[in-house]
């Protein structure tokens, strides 16, 4: 009978190792690292939210990060905003339904729905496509109404059609960053991303390792007491 | 009066007078005696009558937790998504709110489920507990329908098209079902309508009508006391002097200790999920219900919550007959209707599978099996393991798991439907005349 609880705990586990369609690169998210999260909002603020808003997160929670309001005031915010609003995009979403096909989804939970590896992915997955609207297509989200906002970084990656399979993105022309550096600022704004999807998730686990030392102490002493009662009992 | 001449309450230090004040106008100590100190509970429950005690704390975690989602948490199209985030984010704690409540549901199936295995085990459910059984199920029944309509509530993707799917499952009934789904959702389409009225019903409603079904269950698992391992009757042996059962101990504080134990390990399991794996996987907190609802973007591939996938895999398995639809949701119906029949369909001599014979041994691994690999169906899409190829007779060009489903909701429906016959007929061990240890 033990066995069969095992089972029942354990179905969860095997369902999760059903994937997805396209291999996924693991994304390196590091919530501790600060520096990283730091660099991700600032890429996130000139990059994302120009179109994107993140209507559930406030600037001030990026004090999280180690940032002084100060800090936040000076770098991260545009000149009309206060510290205590939320991240909202300046484009409307007509405008955006316009432009792109689409109205920009808000990012404040893309990280949790998406996932890290998926975002980190297709920000690494885009390449040119005349036959696009927009002039960009992405092998990770096809047809995608997004550009490659961060071409200036990459550079011009193209798609090298690969006889029978996947195809394989080259750079036609270097960006300002080199292939590993544009992965760690990919890496740096998915990490963002991530926080920014549970700001309190690393406070979460601290707190969560307390109470487990708790509750083992609690469970000590539960049972200390239940073998004292039922001593007697044959 | 002749209530004041109810003797002293005494061997509570200085609560003496208190307790006596309260004793002499309300059945204090009567109730305490007779529910717990000494209500005789047969001494060899073993770790799955942990489930019983543990079901009733979850329940008290989600009335508490629902409680404080209450207060910030606002019904409406255009507000209840936000407003979980809202929670998650700037309500001081609200966070650590939102992981119990959702959490607690799933831990309220998974405690569930064990406790009903444990009564099917060792045939909790026979005579005398039939009334027991009944409002067990009872209970199950509201506890499917709570998290139902708790589901919507975040209005996410999933809470929509999984709200979507369901209630269309009623619009598949014979002439009302159009009327019936419109009735239910308040709307042509699951709506802000919808959102309020299963709002409501969430948090007054059937939490009402579960509370009352508690206190029935467990009213009439008092009246009878409980059954254990062995499924032998303790009051079948008493002692001559005082009338108690010989195998039985009192309540409290022989179990009270023990449950604690019981809570210590479940509290421990329950936090880590809380605290380090809320979302469990996309099982408790599913990827896609972290998008807000959208009517106009079907996901790809809509699935409940796991502890509803069973019952979904065999709807997905019953196909269409004499262009009706409806005969899938006869079969989810029934399936969860036939637990209701389990005290009359049993024959057997002995109660508890310590003692069954091999064919309701084999019968009940069956179901346990087929209920979990329907549950992993219910989860996945129907083409999870490929098709027949087109030339087979009867199965080809089917989908493999929709077979399986088949075969499996048989296999769950084989296990009540032949009770009758494989309990009479099945080789039992003789059953001891008191309880062992």
């Amino acid at each position: 009978m033990r066995k069969l609880l095992a089972v029942f705990l354990l179905v969860p586990g095997l369902a999760a190792a059903a994937g997805g369609h396209v291999a996924l690169d693991k994304a390196p998210i590091d919530l501790n690292d600060k520096v990283s999260l730091q660099r991700g909002a600032q890429i996130f603020v000139n990059h994302c939210l120009n179109c994107h808003g993140a209507t559930a997160m406030r600037y001030s929670r990026l004090m999280d990060l180690g940032l002084t309001e100060a800090q936040i005031k000076e770098n991260l915010l545009f000149t009309t905003d206060k510290v205590g609003d939320t991240m909202v995009s300046a484009l409307s979403p007509k405008d955006g339904k316009a432009w792109f096909g689409v109205n920009p989804p808000d990012l404040s939970l893309i990280a949790r729905s998406r996932g890290p590896d998926w975002l980190y992915t297709y920000m690494r997955s885009f390449y040119k496509d005349p036959a696009a609207k927009s002039g960009w297509n992405n092998t990770v989200f096809p047809n995608v109404g997004m550009p490659h906002v961060l071409w200036e970084q990459q550079g011009d990656p193209v798609l090298q059609a690969a006889a029978g399979g996947h195809g394989k993105i080259v750079l036609d022309r270097p960006g300002k960053l080199s292939p590993a550096e544009y992965d760690r600022y990919v890496g740096d704004l998915v990490n963002y991303l991530t926080f920014m999807g549970e700001p309190v998730r690393a406070k979460r686990v601290q707190i969560g390792i307390v109470v487990l030392f708790f509750l083992a102490a609690f469970f000590v002493i539960t049972l200390l007491l239940k073998k004292e009662y039922w001593k007697d009992v044959r | 009066m002749a209530v004041l001449n109810k003797p002293p309450v005494t061997g509570a230090g200085r609560l003496n007078g208190v307790l006596t004040w309260v004793d002499q106008r309300f059945p204090l100590m009567s109730l305490w005696r007779s529910q717990l100190s000494e209500y005789y509970a047969p001494k060899n429950m073993n770790f799955w009558y942990f489930f019983g005690s543990l079901s009733l704390l979850v329940l008290v975690i989600q009335i508490v937790s629902g409680i404080f989602l209450t207060m910030n948490y606002k019904p409406g199209a255009e507000t209840a998504f936000a407003s979980v985030e809202y929670i998650m984010r700037d309500v001081p704690g609200g966070w650590l709110i939102r992981y119990i409540h959702s959490t607690g549901a799933s831990a309220f199936f998974i405690v569930v489920y064990l406790h009903m295995a444990r009564g099917l085990m060792y045939g909790s459910y026979r005579k005398p507990r039939e009334l027991t059984w009944i409002f067990g199920v009872l209970i199950y029944l509201c506890l499917m329908a709570e998290a139902f309509f708790g589901y919507l509530l975040p209005w996410g993707q999933m809470s929509f098209w999984g709200a979507q799917v369901i209630i269309n499952l009623f619009a598949t009934i014979p002439f009302i079902g159009e009327e019936l789904a419109v009735w239910i959702r308040g709307d042509y389409n699951v709506s802000d309508a919808t959102l309020n009225r299963f709002f409501a019903l969430h948090v007054i409603a059937i939490p009402m009508v579960l509370l009352g079904l508690v206190a029935a269950h467990i009213m009439a698992l008092h009246e009878t006391g409980s059954n254990n391992p062995d499924g032998v009757e303790i009051y079948d042996h008493v002692d001559p002097k005082t009338g108690t059962p010989l195998d039985g101990i009192p309540f409290h504080p022989y179990y009270t200790v023990k449950d604690m134990v019981g809570v210590a390990v479940f509290l421990i399991i329950f936090s880590a999920i809380v605290f380090f794996a809320p979302e469990m996987g996309g099982y408790f907190l599913e990827y896609n219900n972290f998008v807000p609802a959208d009517p106009l973007a079907t996901p790809a591939h809509i699935a409940p919550v796991w502890y509803f996938t069973p019952f979904y895999a065999m709807l997905r398995a019953v196909p269409s007959f004499f262009n009706m639809q409806v005969w899938g949701v006869v079969v989810m119906g029934a399936a969860v209707m036939i637990l209701f029949a389990v005290p009359w369909l049993d024959r057997g001599k002995a109660k508890s599978i310590r003692y069954r014979g091999p064919i309701y041994r084999g019968f009940f691994a069956a179901l346990v099996v087929s209920f979990l690999i329907l549950g992993y169906l219910g989860v996945e899409p129907t083409n999870i393991w490929g098709e027949f190829s087109k030339g087979l007779p009867i199965v080809g060009g089917d989908y493999i798991a929709t077979w399986v489903a088949r075969v499996l909701t048989a296999v769950y429906f084989a296990f009540f439907l032949l009770m009758p016959w494989y309990t009479a007929v099945d080789k039992e061990k003789p059953v001891p005349p008191r309880v062992t240890l």
